[in-house]
């Protein structure tokens, strides 16, 4: 049962592995499919007769209904597989996870899995299609192109836009996806947070790196702005909630010190009073919402094009409303 | 009536006396019992033509994992030691990590029993410095070098305990045993699964760090010196660390040290596409280091090649990257790898790496062989150094696949592996 390759490849396990040309494809197939979610009657049959599982293995509402809304209104079948992974052995469920899909016949997996490699090892061992939502800290390549999408819009480009990454990069698959995305598209990328939170070898990867977060408002066209773990202060990453928000919160002060409007972006769930303010939150430059309505389309589109659509036909499909 | 065995005409390379001629080397009731140029054979004496070969001082592995008892899933001592012959190895010294734990004369008779049963490899017994290696109270570590036991280790685990580590090199020194250290300190390490660098961070994996390792070797070797024990480094990955331990032994501490084929060979880019053989302890870390472990090896800083062979059922490695165990097997692919890689390559030459898998091995746990002198056990390794060959861990004798170095070309592989005199594995046949 092999596939032939589709325009953006068999799977989307990462945005590290795409060519910006690739990136380019998907956030213009996306540009259609916004106005899906804007009808009455939310669906197209565009994935009409595929089969979609939703294989969970990490909590996650945002990423998980995000897709199923697009796996619906593309009029697929899909499945939602969630398992928390405390109860078993997470590797061991995986192979058996991937060998009984395989059975089923099915089409695409979007997976989410605690593990870094995760969506790709399943890819190597299933002919379905594998959509990575999230492995580990390595990539979720569909919140970077969600991202992408949303400073498109505002801002008209993303070449030459100069993007930082606050926060936990050390811990983030969102870090990772952004960074590969945005250099790829010809964007400068910072990334800031306290150096624990930092790995090792990161401006490697042709990011600049800002200590403190005045800095990189000062440098920045647009923050985005990470979701803290809460459990950091275990391991010795951080004091404390308050002293990371003291220091390296995004706050309306320190907005209004920066030479030029800086979009505010940040994937959620948001810790508000810890990296961001609730006025930042709330306020005029941020795109938080607008990230979220985007999500749905990015991951039409993603689904659209894995399934073998032509970027050309993007518009086409949405035409032919399915009642 | 006495067993003889005569190797006849092979390139004789024994650096504990020199040696690096054509000789005949005559085995009598599991003894050397001579090297020189026109052997006369005993009535009776089996022959081995060992023109164009080279034959050595039977090879020594310090460092591997058997699993028995209770990973009999991944190896057993009998498969290990076989696999062991097959690499060329008439020795090797076993890990006290198993389930229980090799902490006491009980667990070091059964490791005996169950190698004397497989006929193959010799097999020595490591015991645990640590009751259970939990690193709370020594183990008995006088009874179980009574009962054969050849060192202690609680390898698997470093000793996070630094008092502890200074009494088990205090006590063992009674005993005459070396203190062996899986050097690491676990809370530099922070569950990392890779080398922390560039790899590590674009594949998203926790990294740890080579100051993880080298505090625990400089802490080893200041606990050495303090003490006057002998502390033996298992398995050295870093640069630092050889520097360490190099001036260390320069002020005359007691210290001997480990480099593995996968340490001298690959970098942590082998871990690229979440390779999950390529995932042991310590990782494979940058070109500098492995720069740093060669020139180690080469010079004699770290005076023993070992594999730290450690088998793991194909399940257990067939996972995400973090979920993997740690640790890849070594036994049947350690001299290919020496020969074409090191020596091969000019970083060492030959008689060096009979040193390294021979001599010094047997000098650091105080065994017998390492040697062909008159008297000494017979133990040999007879090698044709030309033989090319491709790795297929399909054919491994080792009950476990788990190597990085499949489907590479090798040339160089054991012939023969002798066993005091007795032929325990020989190449296609």
């Amino acid at each position: 049962m092999t596939r032939t390759a589709s325009s953006i490849g068999k799977d989307l396990i990462g945005l590290e592995n795409l060519s910006a040309e690739q990136i380019l494809t998907i956030l213009d197939a996306s540009e259609p499919f916004k106005e899906i979610s804007e009808r009455r009657i939310k669906k197209v049959p565009a994935l009409r007769g595929k089969t979609i599982v939703n294989l969970f293995f990490e909590p996650s509402t945002r990423t998980r209904v995000s897709f199923e809304f697009a796996e619906k209104r593309l009029s697929a079948d899909t499945v939602n597989i969630s398992s928390s992974g405390s109860s078993v052995v997470k590797g061991e469920n995986l192979v058996d996870s991937a060998r009984n899909l395989e059975a089923m016949r099915i089409d695409m997996v979007v997976i989410r899995h605690g593990s870094s490699g995760a969506a790709g090892f399943l890819a190597e061992r299933i002919p379905s299609m594998v959509i990575n939502a999230g492995d580990g800290s390595h990539e979720h390549p569909t919140q970077a192109l969600l991202d992408m999408l949303t400073i498109r819009d505002h801002l008209g480009r993303i070449e030459g836009l100069k993007v930082c990454i606050v926060g936990d990069i050390r811990h983030s698959r969102v870090a990772r996806s952004n960074i590969y995305g945005l250099i790829k598209l010809g964007a400068e990328v910072a990334v800031c947070g306290p150096k624990t939170l930092l790995p090792m070898g990161i401006a490697d990867l042709g990011v600049t790196v800002f200590s403190r977060i005045e800095e990189a408002i000062e440098w920045a066209d647009v923050l985005n702005v990470l979701r803290l773990q809460l459990e950091r202060m275990k391991g010795g990453f951080l004091p404390s909630l308050r002293e990371y928000n003291r220091v390296w919160g995004v706050t309306k002060a320190r907005l209004e010190a920066a030479p030029r409007d800086v979009l505010i972006m940040h994937p959620g769930p948001m810790n508000r009073g810890v990296e961001i303010d609730s006025d930042v939150a709330d306020g005029p430059q941020q795109v938080i919402l607008e990230q979220v309505t985007n999500g749905v389309a990015v991951r039409m589109a993603v689904l659209y094009l894995l399934a073998g659509g032509e970027p050309d036909t993007a518009e086409a499909a949405k035409e032919n409303v399915d009642e | 009536m006495s067993a003889s065995l005569l190797i006849r005409g092979g390139r004789v390379v024994d650096p504990s006396q020199a040696l690096d001629a054509t000789r005949d080397v005559l085995v009598v009731d599991g003894r050397i019992a001579e090297v020189s140029e026109n052997v006369e054979a005993p009535e009776g004496a089996q022959e081995v033509d060992a023109s164009g070969l080279l034959v050595t001082p039977g090879l020594i592995d310090v460092h591997v994992h058997l699993r028995e008892p209770g990973g009999e899933h991944k190896e057993t001592i009998a498969t290990g030691a076989k696999a062991a012959a097959a690499g060329g190895f008439t020795s090797i010294c076993a890990m006290p990590n198993t389930d229980p734990v090799i902490d006491d004369p009980a667990g070091v008779g059964f490791v005996l029993a169950q190698a004397a049963a497989a006929r193959a490899a010799r097999v020595y017994p490591v015991g645990a410095i640590s009751h259970g290696q939990e690193g709370l109270q020594l183990a008995a570590v006088g009874e179980m070098v009574e009962a054969g036991a050849v060192g202690i280790t609680d390898d698997g685990n470093p000793v996070m305990d630094s008092g502890l580590m200074r009494r088990a090199l205090e006590y063992a020194q009674a005993f005459g045993v070396p203190v062996a250290d899986h050097p690491e300190d676990l809370g530099v390490s922070a569950q990392g699964g890779m080398n922390e660098g560039l790899v590590s961070t674009r594949l998203g994996l926790r990294g740890k760090p080579n100051a993880s390792e080298d505090i625990h070797i400089v802490r080893d070797l200041l606990l050495a010196e303090l003490t006057g024990g002998h502390i033996h480094l298992q398995h050295v990955s870093t640069a630092y660390g050889v520097e360490a331990i190099r001036q260390a032994k320069a002020r005359g501490i007691k210290a001997t040290a480990e480099a593995s084929p996968h340490h001298l060979i690959l970098t942590d880019e082998a871990v690229e596409g979440y390779n999950t053989d390529a995932k042991m302890n310590p990782p494979l870390r940058s070109a500098v280091d492995r720069e740093a472990v060669r020139e180690g090896l080469a010079d004699g800083t770290l005076c023993v090649l070992a594999t730290d062979h450690a088998p793991h059922h194909y399940d257990e490695k067939e996972q995400a990257f973090d979920d993997a165990p740690n640790g890849i097997v070594g036994l049947e692919t350690s001299l290919g790898l020496a020969l074409t890689h090191l020596v091969g390559k000019g970083l060492i030459d030959l008689a060096t790496m009979v040193e390294r898998m021979s001599c010094s091995p047997a000098r650091a746990f105080n065994l017998e062989g390492g040697t062909l002198a008159s008297g000494s056990i017979g133990d040999v390794t007879i090698v044709d150094v030309n033989e090319a060959w491709k790795v297929d861990r399909a054919a491994f004798l080792s009950k476990s696949h788990n190597t990085p170095f499949d489907g590479w070309d090798l040339t160089g592989r054991a012939r023969y592996t002798i066993v005091g005199g007795e032929i325990v594995w020989q190449a296609n046949g």
